[in-house]
């Protein structure tokens, strides 16, 4: 019975961990880009990120399909209805990820500033909660799903540790400000990420147990 | 049917549904048991069933939902082996009590069925029977009714230069509303509904379902039916049968979005059924 609906379903979760994975590619080689100052890697991930928004509207169109097909009800409904939320938060952070590719891509004149000793721990932080979103959709785990929202405020106290990093910097470093403003973009970028990771989490908190930012939709 | 799942029990258990405070109980079925025979049909039944709302009653066929359907208005009392043992109460008065007028009963709580039965006669004189045989004689008063039946039915505007017609040479949702409006000719408080639109063309059935939306602002309905979408757009609670027993009762979109029981979310999701 239904085999055709749990073939659609399979193939959404098949996408939706596709996705994922380049995201968390996208994440990894950004975090990568900042240590080794690789412009020509950090090129690629800024092409890379029209693959993204292509698997953004592949699945975009899939769960529409399946809704005009299928007409999912309980646990197929919130399933489908949860990745196509998901899959806007998810092509966000691929933006993300390309943004910052794009600045240290960017030539730099002089000497290159330092970059402050949280950066890359906040990068590899929201790095983490995007992998453990995505795999808490995968294994259907609210656990793993609310271990992700509470984990925002790491990312949090770890921005505010970086911006009081950077101002030190602006008060000892000769840089004319350019390249410190830039690693603020940077850490406000990695921010932004987690946040999309928390919102990520709490779909999969949808899909799984109904109940949405604590109340049942 | 998979027997593993539906021997299959929920994780959870599903909470009793209540009608809400400001809400009155139209019926309420305290521990009720029917048998046809040796067959135990429905399995101690627990319900309240809002006034002036839609309760859709879904399941696979056989689990029992015509079966209270048709207990509610005592359609049952035709089978001789049928035994029903516990309370239906409607607005308080059990209707299984020896003193219950059955005809007046099932003038209060009128029925459609699934397929469009209307009598072999005028569209009129299809209206005018059930007022009839309450005593109404008067011309006037009859035209009258007939005129409100149909107009509420959604019928009238269709029909009204050829009420002598057959009502047999209309077509199959044209006689379903007619069959609506010979209901409400009689002034029910309640509409039993059979699977009305399963005989029916998707237009045909949206006007149903439309007529169903408008009427329960002064009936309370009760609708069995097959069709999962059909519930989730017309009905404001849903209850789940299986094998005699109601497994869960519930607001639609609580149950169609989320529901407690796992053999609920097997039968809406078509894991079986």
């Amino acid at each position: 019975m239904r085999t055709y609906f749990d073939d659609q379903l399979n193939q959404l979760n098949r996408e939706m961990i596709q996705m994922g994975s380049m995201i968390e590619q996208a994440i990894e080689r950004v975090c990568d880009v900042l240590r080794t100052h690789d412009v020509e890697a950090a090129k690629a991930i800024v092409r890379g990120d029209s693959e993204i928004d292509r698997k953004e509207r592949d699945i975009e169109a899939l769960c529409l399909r399946l809704i005009l097909m299928q007409q999912p009800v309980a646990s197929d409904l919130r399933m489908v209805s949860s990745a196509l939320k998901m899959i806007t938060d998810m092509e966000r952070i691929g933006d993300q990820a390309s943004d910052i590719a794009e600045i240290v891509s960017m030539p730099i004149e002089g000497e290159i500033v330092e970059k402050p000793a949280h950066l890359l721990t906040m990068g590899e932080s929201a790095a983490q909660m995007v992998h453990k979103a995505v795999d808490a959709y995968v294994s259907r785990d609210v656990l793993l799903a609310q271990e992700v929202i509470e984990s925002d405020d790491i990312v949090d106290d770890l921005f505010v540790q970086v911006k009081e990093e950077i101002q030190e910097q602006i008060r000892t470093s000769d840089d004319p400000g350019m390249q410190l403003l830039d690693t603020l973009m940077i850490a406000k970028y990695f921010e932004r990420i987690a946040d999309h990771a928390v919102n990520i989490a709490e779909w999969v908190e949808y899909a799984v147990s109904g109940i949405y930012k604590g109340e049942a939709l | 049917m998979n027997d593993s799942m539906l021997k299959e029990k929920g994780s959870v258990a599903a909470e009793a549904f209540h009608v809400e405070s400001s809400q009155n109980v139209k019926f309420r079925i305290s521990n009720m048991d029917l048998h046809y025979g040796t067959f135990h049909a429905l399995k101690n039944i627990n319900m309240e069933v809002p006034e002036q709302m839609v309760t859709a009653f879904i399941g696979p066929s056989g689990c029992g939902k015509s079966t209270l359907l048709k207990s509610l208005n005592r359609m049952n009392d035709l089978i001789p082996e049928c035994k029903i043992t516990g309370e239906i109460l409607l607005d308080g008065q059990n209707i299984y009590d020896p003193s219950t007028d059955v005809n007046l009963l099932r003038k209060r709580v009128g029925m459609v069925f699934q397929k469009p039965n209307p009598f072999p006669m005028s569209i009129y004189d299809n209206i005018a029977y059930g007022p009839r045989t309450h005593g109404i004689r008067s011309r006037a008063k009859l035209d009258e009714i007939v005129e409100k039946s149909l107009t509420d039915a959604a019928l009238f505007e269709e029909v009204k230069d050829d009420l002598n017609k057959s009502a047999m040479s209309i077509s199959g949702g044209q006689q379903q509303r007619l069959c609506i409006a010979r209901c409400l000719a009689v002034e029910p408080d309640v509409i039993l509904m059979d699977e009305p639109t399963s005989a029916l063309d998707p237009i045909s059935t949206s006007r149903i379902e439309d007529l169903v939306l408008d009427l329960k602002k002064q009936y309370t309905i009760i609708i069995v039916t097959h069709n999962m979408q059909q519930a989730t757009r017309i009905s404001d609670i849903t209850a789940f049968f299986l094998l005699g027993d109601m497994i869960e009762m519930a607001p639609t979109a609580n149950l169609f979005a989320n529901p407690k029981d796992r053999r609920t979310e097997n039968y809406i999701t078509g894991r079986f059924g």
